[in-house]
């Protein structure tokens, strides 16, 4: 039985979730003329891509805090420069060494191998050729992110094109390059990076980027293929390597609500999605916390997989085995952050001084070793007491962060588990932070001193906040078994879902995770064709 | 630490940077390099021509290969018959992947029995390392530690014979002996990158500044002029000779395939030695080249002058000549149809033409063939008419004597 709804509050789609991929889908909507309400659980828009003043005058670029994947057509597409987007540059990482030297790759050649040949020269070699030979092999796989993928068990004309597209692509790859990929996706970062490099920090430092966010080690298979998924970033013209959004990663979330709502779209904050209705086997609306019904011939889930579909939408619409799929998929949160307001620049015993380290990352990462250790801690539910950690200082590239002659540090830090052995709390989260700035400490001394506030994340907090199930900063781990056609589950990679109406696009969906916004995009693309077709 | 981020400076700097005036550096691998010494190249470009340059060569990375097996690892790694080269001897060589597309060129020098010195523009340690397993020899970088000047034209000997020991006089081609330079220990060979007269001196880094101020007080009396890249790189290109980055690319560096090259597509054929028994890298893959025939070849261009000049009169100028060798890709047409493109263009000013090296489809390639070469006549694309001519445009007959 069809309810009656005014015309004022019936939307063409309702998009669930205000990150940076419910805003982009919201946004792709409405410039195709839609009526589209965003709705979001929280306060503030940007889901995981926020910037909040934690402590008054320093603004914290809480959970996500650099920009690399974010793609070039969306920022045209929906004119984000003029919106207010700018991705600075972070043209440096320097890994700091236990004896007092570091290792750095600055963002010139001949410097970077001049300093990687202080250390090895024949790593300084290997590094050109290792580079080209990942950003070849990124270059041949990043056409795959911009496709829906196709599904090898369907036989419908769409996927059997994509199929052949790829299949059409992959012959023009040579056969050496073919073998690489399927090393690639097979190999651990350690096996990949045994083979290029023989110095420890660089080796330590290069596998820090193939755990990220997963809940594998280094010497986890799987691994070399997470690093190559974190290059794709370095072979975009206009993006050639990560970068920091002006006010942080909320900055992004801002650009693209700001463009949304000049498209037309309506941003609801405080607005929680209890559950999505469904009459007629379709998909018809959206239920609020606070019991309003709001209705749409669409809807699309921007939240994380098992939120989208073990507690909006009951069971009883799904194919047991699609159901069990979610289940199945893998969201271990295996990360946590640490926020830090600073009366003073960290000063960095191995580079002392105010230089261009501090402009760029400076990762905590001496040894394969090292990182291989900090899992072994978390796979048996502990935090690592002497994690990885991959620390920026956003006042630095954008002064407007932090209050005159202060700055603020993000310190992403792996491992610390969802499942923390006796579970998170209080006394926990600040061991773990303490953890974290003893481990700085370690190489800049005055770090303790120069505390004014810290701002402790815990995967149950990114869980908490941002609304993420497991605290995966993913939304689901990037393993080969959840990517592509697999990613949420079998069969409906393709932004649909089992249940007509209801779609499905966020960094649970492929192509996966990062300030992309690519799933949000293609999502609203696979709507628009549906609704071409339904006309 | 501010050195961090920084180009690396030669053994010469204190020389070659108070004689810099115009500040004009440029990039060498890795290296700060002077480009020229005057606001022009001309006084130095005739330097070379006319005189002696001296130019500072240093950025060349250098390898020495010692042990009973290093003649059998450059055998393996270069197309030439590296047991034929004597002692006292140098070759110059192009060296493949073992799709036989080119990696890097430069020289290997026989020092003795059992000791070699091989030149590169690009680093080349870890390719040596990884075609050294299980071979009895010792690869040392000496990069930084060695310093090189190339002193080149016509009067060269003649400063050479004035600071040294021994005369220059019996020095053949691409051949090197030991000398004593201004007090110092020198290698000095007959190379160079400029088709004229001229040799290169290896040193010691700690001796480079001695050697420097010998060279030019003994040089004064016959025009020697310090000489930066770009007067060189003007030279080069009448000598026929091409530079890595930017008249090929090497195959490790490639994005695509096309962008590869072959020795023998550049004009290396006379290098590779496929009658020197056993294996080496890219073998298969040159002889296969060697019985197909290469798809394409890179010969010279020289641009018509009066086709030249009618395209500027019609515009009301007279031509307009580039100051420096220009490195854009620039497309030769036959017929109105793309058949290759310039990779280096400049004007000779020996020659008074405008030349090019360019990379054209074989059945293009014959010296005598008509084409034509894109330029830009006051903002307008326009096809200036040239003919192909084999390489070297300029050698004169002292370069060999």
């Amino acid at each position: 039985m069809e309810t009656q709804v005014t015309g004022a509050s019936r939307y063409d789609a309702i998009v669930i979730g205000a990150g940076h991929n419910g805003l982009i889908a919201g946004a792709y909507l409405a410039r195709a003329g839609k009526k589209v309400v965003v709705l979001e659980r929280r306060d503030v828009v940007g889901g995981a891509a926020v910037t909040e003043e934690i402590f008054p005058g320093y603004r914290f670029t809480e959970f996500s805090y650099v920009v690399s994947l974010l793609r070039p057509e969306i920022i045209r597409d929906l004119e984000l420069p003029k919106h207010g987007l700018k991705i600075l540059p972070l043209p440096s990482t320097v890994t700091p060494m236990d004896n007092g030297d570091y290792l750095a790759t600055w963002d010139d050649h001949d410097l970077t191998r001049r300093e990687l040949y202080r250390h090895s020269p024949r790593d300084a070699e290997a590094a050109d050729e290792y580079s080209r030979v990942m950003a070849r092999a990124a270059k041949a796989i990043k056409p795959v992110i911009g496709l829906v993928p196709p599904d090898p068990s369907s036989l419908s004309w769409r996927d059997l094109r994509g199929l052949l597209k790829l299949g059409q692509y992959g012959a023009s790859l040579s056969e050496s390059e073919i073998y690489r990929i399927a090393k690639l996706v097979t190999q651990s970062s350690a096996d990949l990076l045994d083979e290029w490099f023989e110095f420890d920090p660089l080796k330590g430092t290069k596998s820090a980027s193939g755990i990220i966010g997963t809940f594998l080690g280094p010497r986890s298979p799987g691994t070399a293929y997470v690093l190559l998924h974190h290059y794709m970033g370095e072979i975009d013209g206009a993006f050639r390597a990560w970068g920091f959004a002006k006010n942080g990663t909320g900055g992004v979330s801002a650009a693209i609500a700001s463009s949304a709502r000049a498209l037309g779209v309506e941003i609801r904050t405080g607005a929680a999605v209890e559950k999505v209705v469904v009459r007629g086997g379709r998909a018809t609306g959206v239920a609020l916390a606070n019991g309003d019904e709001l209705h749409a011939k669409v809807v699309m889930s921007a939240a994380d997989p098992k939120r989208s579909f073990l507690q909006f939408v009951d069971a009883q619409h799904f194919p047991d085995e699609f159901t069990q799929a979610i289940r199945d998929f893998r969201v271990r949160g295996s990360s946590g952050k640490v926020n830090i307001a600073l009366a003073e620049l960290p000063q960095f015993t191995c580079l002392p001084g105010e230089g261009p380290l501090h402009r760029g990352a400076i990762s905590i990462s001496p040894s394969i070793d090292y990182i291989e250790r900090a899992y072994d801690e978390a796979k048996y539910g502990q935090f690592s007491k002497q994690p990885y950690i991959d620390m920026i200082i956003p006042s630095m590239i954008d002064r407007d962060m932090a209050p005159p002659g202060h700055h603020v540090m993000s310190c992403f830090v792996q491992y610390a588990p969802y499942d923390v052995e006796g579970g998170w709390d209080d006394a926990k989260r600040e061991a773990f932070g303490e953890t974290v700035i003893a481990t700085v400490e370690k190489y800049a001394p005055n770090i303790r001193r120069a505390i004014v506030g810290k701002q402790v994340i815990t995967p149950k907090d990114i869980e908490r906040i941002a609304g993420i199930t497991g605290g995966n900063i993913f939304h689901g781990e990037l393993l080969l078994h959840q990517l592509f056609f697999l990613r949420p589950a079998p069969q409906w990679a393709d932004f649909r879902t089992p249940l007509p109406g209801y779609y499905f696009g966020a960094s649970g969906a492929h192509p996966g995770g990062g300030v992309m916004g690519a799933a949000g995009k293609l999502a609203a693309t696979e709507i628009l064709k549906d609704w071409g077709q339904a006309r | 630490m501010t050195d961090l981020y920084q180009l690396k400076r030669t053994p010469f700097h204190a020389r070659t940077a108070a004689l810099c005036l115009p500040q004009n550096w440029r990039r060498w691998a890795g290296h700060i390099a002077v480009g020229s010494y005057d606001l022009g190249l001309e006084r130095e470009y005739w330097a070379i021509r006319n005189a002696a340059a001296l130019i500072d060569v240093s950025p060349l990375m250098k390898y020495l290969i010692e042990g009973p097996d290093a003649a059998r690892l450059l055998d393996k790694v270069t197309p030439r018959d590296i047991l034929k080269l004597a002692i006292g001897q140098v070759y110059y060589t192009g060296w493949c992947d073992d799709e036989g597309k080119l990696l890097d060129d430069g020289t290997v020098t026989r020092l003795g029995e059992q000791s070699f010195r091989l030149t590169s523009a690009e680093p080349a340690l870890r390719w040596l390392a990884m075609n050294a397993v299980g071979l009895r020899v010792r690869i040392t970088e000496r990069t930084d530690q060695m310093a090189a000047l190339s002193l080149q034209g016509p009067k060269s000997r003649a400063v050479l014979n004035r600071c040294c020991d021994t005369t220059l006089d019996g020095l053949k081609f691409f051949r090197m002996a030991p000398n004593v330079l201004g007090g110092k220990p020198v290698t000095i060979s007959r190379t160079g990158y400029t088709g004229d007269l001229g040799y290169e001196i290896w040193m010691d880094a700690a001796d480079a500044l001695p050697v420097w101020d010998a060279l030019m007080a003994a040089g004064g009396d016959h025009g020697i002029a310090a000489c930066g890249i770009l007067a060189m790189d003007m030279a080069r290109v009448e000598a026929g000779l091409f530079m890595l980055d930017v008249d090929y690319t090497a195959a490790t560096h490639a994005w695509i395939p096309s962008q590869k090259s072959s020795p023998y597509e550049m004009g290396l054929g006379w290098t590779i030695a496929l009658d020197k028994p056993g294996y080496f890298v890219g073998r298969r893959a040159l002889e296969r080249e060697a019985r197909e025939g290469s798809a394409w070849k890179m010969v010279g261009l020289e641009v018509d002058w009066e086709g030249l000049e009618r395209l500027y009169a019609a515009v009301g100028l007279p031509p307009q000549i580039p100051a420096m060798a220009v490195r854009a890709s620039l497309p030769v047409r036959h017929d109105g149809r793309q058949v290759g493109y310039a990779s280096t263009s400049t004007w000779s000013p020996v020659l008074k033409k405008y030349i090019a090296l360019v990379h054209l489809q074989r059945q293009y390639c014959a010296p005598g063939t008509r084409v034509s070469l894109e330029i830009t006549v006051e903002h307008h694309r326009r096809d200036a008419p040239g003919t192909v001519v084999s390489l070297p445009f300029y050698e004169p007959e002292w370069k060999r004597k």
